[in-house]
């Protein structure tokens, strides 16, 4: 039952902590640019109060239809590879997260980006802008059509290129859930060498990476790939366990 | 109950830009409400040297002290044109700058109430996850003695937390790393 307006205490949904040993560190010395930005110091532990467990839940105004349809911009078709990107945002709970902002960007088929600092020589793409917009729906599923976007060289290391990936941002319901990430495709021959992908513990890369989807390929239209996102859920309280029939 | 694994967090890469970019932004309140206020600041790395680019977001309570959400047990409140969020790309020349209203104070859940603060996310190239702080202001000192979080810190590190006022409203400046490293929390 809900606390009162002030003084008393407060009943507030907390979020579960991830694991650190499956979380992605801020730094990662082969990912050079951390090393100057990476905080050095331990975090303080910051208890979930009432600003941690709200978060803005906007975004249905800000999305069109068309948002969704990476496709077809300014007028014409974008080249390359058509696909579908769709998945669910579910908490680590396995509850569907409701009309969720989904807001995506990515380089074209060529790997270049429309962007003023990415100037490598690879074709911009008169039809493609790279942004992405949608809400999720009532079971917290999305889905994109976009074309597969190629890999890209950086300076990092010798002969770096980042693997192929679309990259993310989700709000959750509260600002413990806020996350920004990326998302690879199966089989990348690039992923040994991308310390991107690499600073993520071991145990949790699978995550990160699609899966091939036939069944949901649109024949003589588009391949389809399969990606669900887990965002921190509520703790479960004893009171819960005590009564978890209806906690999927 | 299963307990799915979360998915891992990302930088936010060089480009991000493109997807992230919101002109109304950094507009928590319209520039010409009354009381409104900007919050303008550098990100300096462990060189001393200010990024040149980075996304920071803020979420804040209304100037009664309420979250417009469903999970504020005192019932979501709603400010006229007082969104609650800002995200600002800090395209001038390195400097952010979010354009608010001050929050009211919060229950703490200990009985207590928290000093007005805004909690903080930031992200840029070369941070895989974002890093979290929280704003507080200088000009709320009795309330800041009484805060939950301030409780108990260095008056150093502490000091790192709260923004000063400026011409248009406040100034607050984050160290990424180094001897006025500012305070980051673990959420
Ligand atoms: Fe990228």
């Amino acid at each position: 039952m809900t606390g009162t307006t002030s003084g008393s205490h407060l009943d507030l949904p907390r979020y579960a902590r991830t694991d650190p040993a499956l979380r992605t560190p801020v730094g990662f010395p082969e990912y050079r640019s951390t090393g100057l930005r990476a905080p050095l110091r331990t975090p303080v532990d910051l208890p979930h109060r009432l600003t941690e467990v709200t978060g803005p839940l906007l975004g249905a105004d800000r999305v069109r239809p068309e948002d969704a349809d990476l496709t077809r911009r300014a007028g014409g078709e974008a080249v390359g590879q058509r696909i579908v990107v769709h998945g669910r945002v579910l908490d680590s709970g396995g509850r569907p997260v409701q009309h969720t902002l989904v807001e995506i960007w990515q380089a074209n088929a060529a790997g270049r980006y429309r962007h003023v600092v990415d100037n490598w020589p690879a074709p911009l793409d008169p039809h493609f802008d790279g942004l992405g917009r949608v809400m999720t729906d009532d079971q917290g599923r999305y889905e994109f059509t976009t074309i597969r976007p190629g890999a890209y060289p950086w300076r990092n290391h010798d002969n770096a290129w980042r693997p192929a990936h679309i990259h993310f941002s989700l709000f959750g319901r509260a600002f413990t859930q806020r996350l920004v990430t990326q998302m690879y495709f199966p089989d990348d021959p690039l992923f040994f060498q991308d310390p991107i992908l690499n600073a993520i513990p071991e145990a949790a890369r699978p995550l990160a990476i699609c899966r091939y989807d036939y069944e949901r390929t649109v024949p003589e239209w588009a391949l389809a790939f399969r990606w669900d996102i887990v965002l921190r859920g509520p703790e479960q309280t004893p009171f819960e366990t005590e009564d978890d029939g209806d906690v999927a | 109950m299963t307990q799915l694994q979360t998915t891992p967090s990302a930088t936010v890469g060089p480009y991000w830009a493109i997807g992230l970019t919101w002109e109304d932004g950094p507009h928590v309140v319209a520039p010409d409400a009354p009381g409104a206020v900007w919050i303008r600041g550098r990100i300096y790395d462990g060189a001393g040297k200010a990024l040149g680019v980075g996304l920071v977001e803020t979420w804040q309570a209304d100037p009664d002290g309420r979250f417009d959400h469903p999970d504020d047990p005192r019932g979501s409140s709603a400010w006229p044109g007082f969104r609650g969020f800002g995200r600002s790309s800090m395209a001038n020349g390195g400097e952010f700058a979010i354009c608010t209203l001050k929050p009211g104070r919060v229950p703490d859940g200990e009985g207590g109430l928290q000093a007005p603060h805004l909690d903080v996310s930031i992200f840029s190239q070369g941070l895989l996850d974002r890093v979290v702080t929280r704003i507080y202001f200088a000009d709320e000192a009795e309330a800041n003695a009484e805060d939950v979080v301030l409780h108990g810190m260095p008056e150093d590190r502490r000091a790192t937390l709260v923004a000063t006022p400026a011409q248009d409203g406040y100034r607050f400046d984050i160290h990424l790393q180094g001897d006025r490293e500012t305070v980051f929390f673990a959420v």
